[in-house]
Formats: C-alpha cells, sequence, structure tokens
C-alpha cells in the first residue's frame, strides 16, 4: 500500500482539464482507483457524467486505452475487451503482459439500466473490476430518480410535492446483490478516505476474477451544496452509517471502519438541498423513520461483521 | 464431418454457416440462443468444447450484450462474429449502429425469423429489413450454399480497409437454415487463405499508445463522422463486387451484387430476395416454356443498396413486382419495392412496377403464387397499366 505521497507522485491516468463540476466526486474516484495498480489498464465507462465531462471531441482526459459505447452495456463491453485480451495473448497475437480491465458506471447505468449486463458479467466471470460512482441520482441528465437515490430524497422524477415528500423508496443494496453473486472481492468506499479507497481499489485490481466497488460520490448539483464542501458529506455519509465502509473478500464480510461515535442522520441530509423538505416540523416523523431505517441497516451490518456471508 | 474436395457435404444452413464460422476461427463469438438460429452458436460452442477453434466464447445474457461484447472485442483488436434472429436483432438494434459508428468490422449471420407481435418463429425478413438504415452491409442468401459462401466474403468485405463496417449475412429462417443442402465446402486452408489474417488499425490493447474510443462528438463534428462512414458505405458496393468474383475465381462460385435469372430479355419480372426466389425461378423455367418472357431479380447486397446496376437490369422489362416478405407499415409498400422502384426513377423510360407483400410469418409461397403475380405483370405489360399498385398476397 502506497503512501499518499508515493500516490500523487504516480502518472495522471485521467488528466485535468475535463468538464466535470467543480466539487463533483467523480474525478477524485477514478484517479485514485488509477493509481492503485502500476499495470497497465483499459477501461470504458457507461454513458454519463463521466463519459461526457472527459471525451469532448478532439479532447479527452484519458491517458490509457478507454472505450464508451452505451449507456447499459459497460460490463458487457468490458467482458469483450477482456475476452480478447485472452483470446489473443492465448493465440500469440499481443506481448504477454499483465493488463488489467475497469468498468465506470453511474447508479443510473449500474442499479438502474446495467444491471442485468452486470451480473452476467459477474456470473461469467470475467477478470475484472466495475466501479459504481453512486451519486444518488441520474445527474448528468438533471436529478432524475434512481434505484440508488436515498429515501424522501427530492428530484425532479420523485419532487417533494405538497402531497408526496420525495422518494418514496429505500435505495437498492446493490452491493448485496453483487456479493450475491459469489464474487471474490466487492466493497463500498468513500472519496473521503482515500487510504481505504485506495487499498480496496488495489486488493479488487490483484485479485483474479470480477471485482466490485460501490463508491459513493458527492455531487453538487443534484445534492444542492457547495462543491468546497464535497469530500465533507462525503466523511459525513459513512460517520452517519448512511454509508457504511465495508468489503465482502472471498465470502468474509468485513466493516472496514466503524466511527467512534456515529452522527445523527440529519447532520447528513440537513445541509442538503434535496432533503430540504424533511427539516419542517410537520415531516419530523420521516426524518425519524429515515433514521431508524439507517440504524436498522448498520445494525445488520455489524452483526455480519467478520461472518460468512 | 469429413470434408469431400470432389463430392458434396448434405449440410442444414445452421451447420454449413456454423462451419465456415469455424473455418473463420474468430478470436472471440459471443453466443445467445435465439430460434432459428439456435443451432449455429450450439455447433460453435461445440467447437470451442472439443478445441477445434481458437475462438474464446461468451456466453451473454442477452442480446444486447453479445452486440456490446463484440464491440469491444472487435475495438479491442479481435476478429469478431456472431448470429441471431429476430427478436435478437431487435434488442441488438441500439449496439449495430454503434458497432458501424465506429467502424467495427463485426461478422452476424441473421437467420430471418419474423418480429412480434404477435410472436411467431417463422421465416420473414422483418429482422434484417428492421436494421437496414443501422449502417450494417447486408448480404442476402438464397440456398445454404450462398449462406456459407457469404460469411468468407462478408468478413473480407467487412474488413476491407476501404470499408472497416460490420456485416451481416441473412438467409431465411427455417427454409434454408434447417433445411439439408449438399454443398460444397472450401477447404480450411484455402478458406484461411481466402479471408487473410485480420490486422486492426487501432486496438484498445495497444496499451503503449493509448486512444479514446466512442468520444462525445458535439454540434461541429458528429455530421463528419457520418459522412465518412457513408462514403465508406458507398465504396462497400465496388469491395463486394470484386470480392464475388475473386470467390468465384478461386472456388468456381461467382457472386455479383445481385442475381438475374432469365433476366436479359426478360419483360415481366419479379424481384425478390432469399429462399423465395428459387420457387419463383420454378415459375419462370415453366412460363418460359410457354413463350413468355418472365424473369427474376435476386439482390444479394442490399446495404448498399446498387441502385444503379438494378435499375440497367432492369431497364428493359415492362412490369415489374417487387415481392416483400416484410411490410415497412408506411402504407407504401415493403422495403425492396421503396428501393427498386426509386432506382428506377432515373431511367428514360421506366417499368411499371407493383408491391406485393408475401410470407409473413412463415406462410407458404408458393410456385402457384408466382405465377399468379406472373399473370398480373403480363396484364400491366400489355395494357401499360398497374391495376393495384400494392397489396398481400399468399394470405
Amino acid at each position: 500500500m502506497a503512501t499518499l505521497k508515493e500516490l500523487a507522485k504516480k502518472e495522471e491516468r485521467l488528466t485535468g482539464g475535463h468538464r466535470l463540476c467543480a466539487g463533483c466526486g467523480i474525478p477524485p474516484i477514478v484517479r485514485l482507483i488509477l493509481r492503485s495498480t502500476d499495470c497497465p489498464v483499459v477501461a470504458t465507462s457507461a454513458t454519463g457524467c463521466l463519459e461526457v465531462g472527459t471525451t469532448i471531441y478532439p479532447y479527452t482526459s484519458w491517458n490509457i486505452p478507454w472505450i464508451h459505447s452505451a449507456f447499459e452495456n459497460a460490463a458487457a463491453t468490458i467482458s469483450g475487451i477482456e475476452t480478447a485480451y485472452r483470446s489473443l495473448k492465448k493465440q500469440g497475437k499481443i506481448p504477454d503482459r499483465d493488463v488489467k480491465f475497469i468498468a465506470f458506471g453511474g447508479d443510473g447505468g449500474t442499479y438502474d439500466i446495467g444491471l442485468q449486463a452486470l451480473s452476467g458479467a459477474l456470473e461469467r466471470g470475467h477478470n475484472f473490476l466495475y466501479v459504481c460512482y453512486d451519486n444518488g441520482a441520474y445527474m448528468n441528465t438533471g436529478i432524475q430518480r434512481s434505484s440508488a437515490t436515498p429515501l424522501f430524497s427530492n428530484t425532479t422524477t420523485s419532487p417533494a410535492g405538497t402531497v408526496i415528500e420525495g422518494k418514496q423508496q429505500w435505495r437498492k443494496d446493490l452491493t448485496r446483490i453483487v456479493v450475491a453473486h459469489n464474487v471474490p472481492y466487492a466493497a463500498q468506499a468513500s472519496p473521503h478516505n482515500w487510504s481505504d479507497l485506495s487499498k480496496k481499489a488495489e486488493k479488487a485490481l490483484n485479485t483474479n476474477g470480477p471485482t466490485f466497488l460501490n463508491v459513493m460520490s458527492p455531487c453538487p448539483l443534484g445534492w444542492y451544496t457547495k462543491s468546497e464542501d464535497s469530500i465533507k458529506w462525503a466523511k459525513l455519509s459513512v460517520d452517519t452509517c448512511y454509508w457504511p465502509l465495508y468489503e465482502v473478500e472471498n465470502g468474509v464480510l468485513r466493516v472496514t471502519y466503524k466511527p467512534k461515535e456515529k452522527k445523527p442522520l440529519a447532520e447528513w441530509l440537513k445541509p442538503q438541498g434535496r432533503f430540504k423538505h424533511l427539516f419542517k416540523p410537520e415531516n419530523k416523523n420521516l426524518l425519524d423513520a429515515f433514521q431508524e431505517r439507517v440504524d436498522a441497516e448498520w445494525a445488520r451490518l455489524l452483526e455480519l461483521d467478520g461472518k460468512r456471508v | 464431418m469429413a470434408i469431400a474436395t470432389k463430392g458434396q457435404t448434405g449440410l442444414t444452413g445452421n451447420t454449413a454457416v456454423a462451419y465456415a464460422m469455424k473455418q473463420i476461427n474468430p478470436d472471440v463469438f459471443p453466443a445467445y440462443p435465439i430460434t432459428p438460429s439456435t443451432a449455429i452458436v450450439e455447433d460453435f460452442a461445440g467447437f470451442v468444447a472439443d478445441g477445434a477453434v481458437t475462438s474464446e466464447l461468451i456466453t451473454v445474457e442477452s442480446e444486447h450484450s453479445a452486440m456490446s461484447a463484440c464491440i469491444g472485442a472487435s475495438a479491442a483488436g479481435a476478429r469478431v462474429m456472431t448470429a441471431t434472429s429476430a427478436q435478437g436483432l431487435a434488442l441488438m438494434w441500439e449496439m449495430l449502429y454503434i458497432a458501424s459508428g465506429m467502424r467495427l468490422p463485426i461478422v452476424i449471420a441473421n437467420v430471418n425469423r419474423a418480429l412480434s407481435a404477435p410472436i411467431n418463429i417463422h421465416c420473414d425478413h422483418s429482422d434484417s429489413m428492421g436494421a437496414r438504415d443501422s449502417g450494417w452491409i447486408q448480404l442476402y442468401s438464397e440456398t445454404v450454399q450462398e449462406a456459407y459462401d457469404n460469411m468468407f466474403m462478408a468478413m473480407r468485405i467487412a474488413e476491407d480497409t476501404n470499408v472497416l463496417l460490420p456485416a451481416m449475412v441473412c438467409f431465411d429462417g427455417f427454409i434454408t437454415s434447417h433445411a439439408i443442402e449438399n454443398i460444397t465446402l472450401v477447404e480450411d486452408a484455402d478458406a484461411r487463405e481466402f479471408i487473410g489474417q485480420y490486422k486492426p488499425g487501432h486496438s484498445l490493447l495497444n496499451v503503449d499508445n493509448p486512444a479514446t474510443y466512442g468520444a462525445m462528438t458535439l454540434q461541429d463534428t458528429y455530421i463528419t463522422f457520418k459522412h465518412q462512414q457513408s462514403q465508406a458505405i458507398a465504396r462497400a458496393k465496388g469491395v463486394a463486387a470484386s470480392v464475388g468474383a475473386e470467390f468465384g475465381k478461386k472456388f468456381g462460385r461467382a457472386y455479383g451484387l445481385f442475381e438475374g435469372y432469365r433476366l436479359e430479355d426478360a419483360e415481366e419480372v419479379i424481384v425478390i430476395l432469399n429462399s423465395a426466389a428459387g420457387t419463383t425461378k420454378v415459375a419462370v423455367d415453366e412460363l418460359r416454356k410457354q413463350g413468355k418472357k418472365a424473369g427474376v431479380l435476386r439482390p444479394r447486397l442490399f446495404r448498399p443498396f446498387p441502385f444503379e446496376e438494378i435499375a440497367k437490369a432492369l431497364s428493359g422489362a415492362k412490369a415489374i413486382a417487387c415481392l416483400d416478405r416484410v411490410d415497412s407499415m408506411s402504407g407504401f409498400g415493403g422495403p425492396l419495392f421503396n428501393e427498386v422502384r426509386s432506382a428506377l426513377y432515373e431511367l428514360d423510360k421506366r417499368p411499371k412496377v407493383m408491391s406485393r407483400i408475401y410470407g409473413l410469418g412463415g406462410r407458404d409461397y408458393k410456385v402457384k403464387d408466382a405465377l399468379e403475380v406472373y399473370a398480373e405483370l403480363e396484364k400491366t405489360a400489355a395494357s401499360g397499366k398497374v391495376e393495384t399498385l400494392q397489396k398481400y398476397i399468399t394470405l
């Protein structure tokens, strides 16, 4: 495991000058993950902020081979690339060197439209890492709810109206779904904890078989927060236990970070404009219900800590 | 299966096409089963399991992922093939445009089957005709032999550096895919020599020279890419003609952009694709015995559409019926009718043209159906008038 200083000295594989928003969680996540291996990396991205923001022709921010083809198929695309690599290497048509394969997708491209392709690729056992940057909505198209959107969140397709208070459903637990595919490594991470994220990426990339990282990705645009505060809110999503950091390695679950003092959920929700309506006095019951659910999920996870799942 | 160099081998369309794929030995083969093309992916999985090919099989979870994996693998510099039909091709639709837009020379066998609804597993051309504007080269095949031969030609045309576009070989579900025909196989070494080694100009696996594929283009560049793609598919026509001629020289079976059957002096002509052309030829032979000037034009290359060549070949006809095994649901006939009629517009003296939709969802098309169309054509040829511009037959 490299120190932050050593990591910072490594070659930049996603360069600056891209058009992602100030305060977006995606670039630090991608840059850190790409630095977690010294091997050559070939990457693909699902349609979304990362793709649009880094490759407006004739410019590209990618210093590694990269492809985008569509929205729902990042896992299928990387399957084709990784299989081509195995086939061509086996036949001696390309040099025999270790290459890593990474697919990046947002929560829309992963939890929703890309779930089938992801499931197929995990089941087939391709040697690749899938990274989901989860900012909790379809941010690229203007903040529409996805199945990763937090409960009660105000989005443009789950607006906080006069009779319905934002999104009515609990978010899909994608990491558990991935774990149910019996992959050798899956983890949740957050960019504020660079060493945890970097360790997990390194582990995933050194694992033979399909691996998965689900990374909390702050979005000032969709969260209605200040750009300079993104990493702070990423940290608070973890300290309130809304977004627990854990990994499942060869079937054994381990919580990789337990906050010394579990913060009240409201501390994370209150600064975010998407939850503004929850702080009306008449909505206290909603806030309480949200807190209860977070507590229950955290307790469930602690129960599983150190166990085979 | 032994290859008889002089004799013939009895194979179904699917088995023959799978065998061509084995001889081509692609690097990657994403596979997803769908009737009536399933036997192709089954046979290929067998070749992989037995080590008869060096290909890697990807048993994807949908046709959308099949084409996505084809695109990933092709962009990574691999020679890639797959097979599908009907709903499978429809599910690939989004990715078909991406494969051609990214100029990836993927080859698929499309075993023609009707699109739902109502669900039907039998032959018509609604699947491949639904993809006719997707930027893929389309070759149609009358027989098992032609479907087999087309696989090699499709690979050559697609990979030609003046083209670099994906290609689909179409042949009729069940009628051709499941019927056994005696065909002549090409020797493995000859097949390899004909298609040559695939040397991709670019590859995602060229990690020392990283490139970005599938970048976002805006108003300033999108049209330029599409213009280049349009020029490339136009060039595919000449390439298809020379590849068909070269195939003939090498293997004794020459193929043009279309086949004319007793067409030279024909006054009444049916234009028709795939297996039904065979039935129509039987009708032509009967009519010729009666001294009638009937003929058939069977397009082989439908995309790009050889409009000049077809117009020239039909310039001497008096009355033409375009028989489509698909309805464009435009209220104005099928795709073959529209393309042929449009191609004839440039002629000084235009033949009369009518549209007939036949055989949807596997409905039989018999010699008597063809004879009825020729009888109508004869009337039109004599009167110079089209009585019924468009209608369904074989109802």
